[in-house]
């Protein structure tokens, strides 16, 4: 109608109306319960369970933990305190908390150093985790290890000053010699890096107080730091061995690719209980008479292994996703295997590895907590055995079970969610 | 780059097997081949002379000894006088149990997680999301062992016992405690396998069928109806059970033999009931995210056609949603089932006695046959892994033929 | 190349093979510390207290054990072994001794290659059942559930005495004590079952112990006592007559009190002086100071000293002496003679 006039009209709104308000039921929090939880009458029953699940979890849990109690000597005065109301006895986590994070033996003076070993573990390894730093201090990543020796297992200094040179001083050896091959390059290394070590062993054998902390054996370590150390020496020493493992896999000399192959099914075939049964119980036949190096390192050995295997399935499939173009390229380039490998392949099935690399990590972690089966005194070992041992704290499980739940849930779950933060920044296809 | 190998003709030299390419692999493998078999002979002569100089030998005639250990449960027929071997088969089997057990668990709860982990309705989305991320970071030891705490909330058997029972049993039938579940078990007397038959017959009677149904409704789209499929089921093995006499028996829950436990009957003890609930809840969380992000992995464009075909929500997720994803899905589910049979393995931390409890504790324990032992234990989870996988990519291929 | 690395480790782990193979005593001196094998935890015998510090009975053998080869009862390096990791921790040279309530038996002697030092503590397997439960013998528990710790000699006794008695029961398998006490406190078994001063120790620890009671039957022999391995006697030999001086020394009358006392002269015991080295040259004889039995006894005291600081009857565990008393009290403590 659009020759109407206006004048011919008997009424024209001259302005809008104010907009009215949408109905009670289509906004506010009406509308999004509707939509979100009453949608249909099934999600008005999973919602009224759920409700119901709700309430009845928090209404048991947390008057539990609101009331429990904080401070007592022994859970018979925690009782006395409670008089028979049904709450938590925390004060179990004062009193043990040091022995939770750091073992019983570790001795009390030193907790400073496996806490500052713990800080710099983030600020270290900020380089590698935000690609967004300046890429100069992956230093600090380096010299981490180092530091963090020095620091948990203490004795003088030298020790990690000669190892850190025998690095530096093979990088240098492999860097002068890499025009002449890869393989010469890395054996001039490895000569250096041995001559420096061998000559750092005697060194430090010689000044053992030169600027020393008190040396702590690794027996002693224990606590949620057991399974932090663990965590964190077996998975940054299997990412080399699982590359390696991966390329072996996916080699074509065939008897190197049937060992790789059978050495990774046979690791992911069977528990890494049994792995660590092997360590504490047959590995000691396996070595030469005599041969008697501590269970802490027997674990790591075999944690590597097993973590070894897995890395190396996550970087096959890293390798494989990767276009058949780019190893075509870099043959077409005349790179050699060392290189095509070095400076375009493993670059790149890394960067796509990065989320299942951290899976395996999250995984691995987890399972430190195996090593309390085999007599290690871990959070979980520190819980089952000395602390429910004592006549102080017997009968005390879930303030304690959800202690070592609740310290493994925040380190996992930041991870992961970094994890997933990887990945989305990571994931530069447009979808 | 200058040289080109094929401009040498001349022969072979000794160098080229590092230089030239053709030869280069062959060394390096002959040099891996040398330090394998090197290796491998270190090792074994170190534990020859290890085990000659503490006096020991290796030898597995140990599996034939009386094992003088009793086992809470076990599916074939054992006693203390039952052989090493016998206890390590009980164990095997034990394990297989809680693992297709959890496996079928695992399966149901992780779908129905990751599914309504997707659903619109917020408190359940959310609900699911808190279940996956509490389980999935959290150790599986950890939740083995605080389930194994639970179970043990109800009450206690005696409640059933005695001529006055506290309280009576559910149906009369079931008996739910802090031991376990016990309900009634059949009795197999003559004539029950014909029975058995029957059923079994119905019930590939009433799939044909239903199968004859959708064949017609396809191809005819002649509708024949849903209900004769239930008659075919019950009547034959109903009428054979009563034209012979009655063969299958219920062996009922005993609330009078002893004073301490209900006898009779068919017991699940709760050390399985723990391991199977830990496992199955725990790897649930796992599959949850794999369902969850097979379903993601399908994309918007078929949910859209579905939905423009008119189907309605639920349909799109069975008939459309979810076979793509099963793709996607099922690579993933093999290796969780996987993880599931192998964290079985610390079924001990409850009592429960698998194969690492039984061959991998007790009896290593026992004898101190330790390398014998945790070899054949590493050999058993071995084959069982393998064999799972084996089956599981059969499956997968025939799956992933239908991808176009 | 790659071979010649292999050589090199080879040699390297030869060299450091040659230096531990010699014998346990010189290992032991020169490495500063003495490495003896204990349980995870066990009220009374061997459990690590609120501040880290290793205690109990079996804890203290290794204390004096430490003092009497080092002269310091700090000395001693305890590696926490579980049921089935102590005999192959021993076996491979990880530990020098094993002191965790192992019972002596012929195939742990003969099979497994392994030599008792004697016995420290004689044991035998109890059970404990709920008072109200209204058992008054192990008889009566035909088709209880029966919780047992795993990986000793008590799951075979269990399982004979219940065949033997022709009654059956069902056994709940379970890792540590800890976790077997909070089983049965759970109901989740009618009775629980290890070694009697295990089980008085797990008693001691009960909210209410009255509640529970230690059924009559003793169905079997637990000497427990320290072990070492084969084919090294004079290592052997040390810790028997550590043992020994220990239980000589009550007999005598020697404690940690007036032992300093008494060793500083000859006193009017001939036996006494030559424990204590102020006569003849016992020490020599098996290679240590003439004043070892002196350090071994000062480190926490005589056998009676032990037992009653640490499982006696004044300690929550209240063990009493019972077999364990000495021979003049009707025991079955008998050290061979000193001379």
């Amino acid at each position: 109608m659009s020759d109407t006039h206006a004048q011919s009209a008997a009424f024209v709104r001259e302005s809008f109306i104010p907009q009215s308000p949408p109905p009670a039921r289509e906004r506010g929090i009406l509308k999004w319960g509707r939509e979100n939880l009453f949608s249909n009458w099934f999600y008005t029953l999973l919602t009224l369970v759920s409700l119901y699940v709700v309430f009845s979890l928090l209404s048991g849990f947390l008057p539990w933990l609101f009331s429990g109690v904080w401070n007592a000597g022994s859970l018979s005065e925690c009782r006395e305190i409670l008089q028979g109301v049904d709450a938590g006895c925390f004060a179990v986590l004062t009193e043990r908390w040091n022995q939770l994070l750091f073992g019983f033996s570790y001795p009390t003076e030193a907790y400073w150093r496996p806490t500052l070993a713990f800080i710099l573990l983030f600020v270290c390894a900020a380089p590698v985790l935000f690609s967004g730093l300046p890429r100069k201090l992956l230093i600090l990543t380096l010299l981490y290890p180092f530091a963090a020796y020095w620091l948990l297992w203490g004795g003088t200094i030298v020790v990690p000053l000669m190892a850190l040179l025998g690095v530096v001083l093979g990088y240098v050896a492999f860097g002068a010699t890499v025009s002449r091959g890869f393989a010469t390059a890395l054996v001039a290394a490895l000569v250096v890096a041995g001559i420096v070590w061998w000559v750092g062993i005697a060194v430090a054998g010689a000044v053992p107080d030169f600027v020393a902390l008190m040396p702590v054996p690794s027996r002693d370590m224990g606590g949620f730091m057991l399974n932090m150390m663990l965590g964190t020496v077996c998975v940054s020493l299997s990412l080399p061995f699982g590359i390696l493992l991966a390329l072996g896999r996916q080699s074509r000399l065939p008897i190197i690719k049937i060992a790789c192959v059978a050495f990774i099914e046979f690791i992911r075939g069977v528990p890494l209980i049994t792995l660590l049964f092997v360590a504490n119980v047959v590995l000691a036949y396996f070595l030469p008479p005599g041969t008697n190096f501590d269970l802490i390192l027997r674990v790591i050995i075999m944690i590597t292994m097993f973590a070894s295997a897995y890395i190396a399935e996550v970087i096959r499939g890293g390798l494989a996703a990767l276009p058949r173009g780019q190893y075509e390229a870099a043959d077409a380039l005349g790179l050699d295997y060392g290189q095509a490998m070095r400076l375009i392949i493993l670059p790149q099935a890394l960067k796509i590895s990065i989320p299942g690399i951290v899976n395996v990590a999250v995984g691995l972690f987890k399972d430190t907590t195996l090593v309390s089966i085999i007599s290690m005194f871990d959070v979980v070992g520190m819980i089952r055995g000395p602390i429910l041992a004592s006549t102080d704290w017997n009968g005390v499980y879930w303030e304690l079970y959800g202690a070592a739940a609740l310290l493994f849930f925040v380190v996992c779950y930041t991870i992961s969610q970094y994890s997933q933060w990887l990945e989305r920044k990571l994931a530069t296809d447009h979808r | 780059m200058a040289s080109i190998p094929d401009q040498d003709h001349s022969g072979f030299r000794p160098s080229m097997l590092l230089n030239d390419r053709r030869y280069r692999g062959l060394t390096y493998q002959f040099i891996a081949l040398i330090v394998i078999i090197f290796l491998m002979a270190w090792l074994g002569m170190n534990l020859v002379s290890n085990l000659a100089a503490a006096g020991l030998n290796f030898s597995y005639s140990f599996l034939g000894d009386p094992a003088g250990y009793d086992i809470n449960q076990a599916l074939i027929e054992y006693d203390s006088q039952s052989s090493h071997l016998r206890a390590a088969i009980v164990g095997l089997l034990n394990t297989l149990l809680v693992a297709i057990m959890g496996c079928i668990t695992a399966t149901v709860i992780g779908v129905t997680a990751g599914v309504l982990r997707l659903s619109k309705n917020w408190l359940v989305a959310r609900l699911m999301s808190l279940y996956v991320e509490a389980f999935r970071n959290v150790p599986v030891l950890i939740w083995i062992l605080m389930i194994g705490t639970i179970v043990q909330l109800g009450p206690s058997p005696r409640v059933y016992l005695g001529e006055e029972p506290e309280r009576g049993l559910i149906f009369g039938l079931f008996a739910f405690t802090n031991r376990g579940i016990t309900s009634p078990a059949p009795i197999w007397e003559a004539g029950s396998v014909w029975v058995v038959v029957a059923l079994v017959a119905s019930i590939v009677a009433a799939w044909a069928y239903m199968r004859f149904r959708k064949k017609a409704l396809f191809s005819s789209g002649t509708l024949y109806p849903a209900w004769p499929v239930l008659p075919i089921l019950v009547v034959p093995a109903v009428a054979f059970y009563f034209i012979l006499g009655q063969p299958i028996g219920l062996n009922m829950p005993d609330t009078l033999a002893n004073r301490f436990n209900l006898s009779g009957g068919f017991e699940i003890q709760r050390p399985l009931i723990a391991l199977w609930l830990a496992l199955s809840v725990y790897t649930g969380a796992f599959i949850a995210e794999n369902v969850r992000a097979g379903i993601l992995a399908v994309s918007k464009g078929q949910t859209e056609a579905a939905a423009s075909l008119g189907l309605r929500p639920r349909r799109i997720m069975n008939l459309v949603i979810l076979p793509q994803a099963l793709r996607v899905i099922i690579p993933p589910l093999i290796s969780q089932y996987l993880n599931l049979t192998k964290n079985s393995s610390l079924a001990i931390a409850v009592g429960y006695a698998d194969i690492t409890a039984t061959l991998g504790g007790i009896t290593l324990n026992q004898t101190g046959r330790a390398i014998e032992s945790i070899l054949l234990l590493m050999l058993f989870y071995l084959v069982i892994s393998l064999s799972i996988s084996a089956a599981m990519n059969v499956y997968n291929a025939s799956v992933a033929l239908k991808e176009r | 190349m790659t071979k010649k690395m292999l050589l090199g480790a080879a040699a390297a782990t030869g060299l450091m093979a040659g230096a531990a193979s010699a014998a346990t005593l010189d290992d032991v001196k020169e490495r500063g510390t003495l490495n003896c094998g204990v349980s995870t935890g066990l009220v009374g015998f061997s459990a690590p207290d609120a501040s880290g510090t290793w205690e109990g009975f079996d804890v203290a053998l290794c204390r004096a054990i430490a003092a009497a080869v080092l002269g310091d009862a700090s000395a001693v390096e305890f590696v926490p072994l579980t049921g089935k990791t102590r005999f192959t921790a021993l076996a491979s040279g990880e530990i020098d001794v094993l002191s965790r309530n192992t019972t002596w038996t012929f195939s742990r002697d003969n099979d497994l290659k392994f030599e008792f030092a004697g016995v420290n503590y004689y044991d035998g397997q109890g059970f404990i059942v709920p008072r109200d439960l209204g058992v008054t013998s192990a008889k009566d528990l035909d088709g209880a559930t029966v919780c047992v710790q795993t990986g000793t000699t008590t799951e075979l006794n269990l399982a004979d005495f219940f065949r033997k008695n022709n009654i059956s029961y069902e056994p709940v398998p379970i890792e540590t004590n800890g976790e077997a006490q909070q089983q049965y406190l759970a109901g989740a078994c009618d009775a629980y079952t290890t070694d009697a001063s295990g089980l008085a120790a797990t008693r001691a620890t009960f909210e209410d112990p009255s509640a529970h009671v230690i059924l009559p039957e003793i169905i079997s022999k637990e000497p427990l006592g320290p072990l070492v391995r084969h084919g090294d006697s004079e290592w052997g030999d040390i810790v028997r007559w550590t043992l020994n001086a220990l239980i000589a020394a009550e007999e005598l009358g020697v404690t940690s009190a007036n032992v300093a006392d008494m060793a500083s002269s000859a006193g009017d015991s001939p036996e006494i002086n030559r424990l204590l080295g102020t006569e003849g040259n016992l020490g020599e004889m098996i290679g240590l100071d003439a004043n070892w039995a002196v350090n071994a006894i000062a480190a926490g005291g005589n056998y009676g000293e032990l037992f009653a600081k640490n499982i006696g009857e004044e300690t929550p565990i209240g063990l009493s002496r019972g077999l364990n008393a000495q021979w003049t009290d009707g025991g079955l403590m008998y050290s061979p003679p000193f001379r």
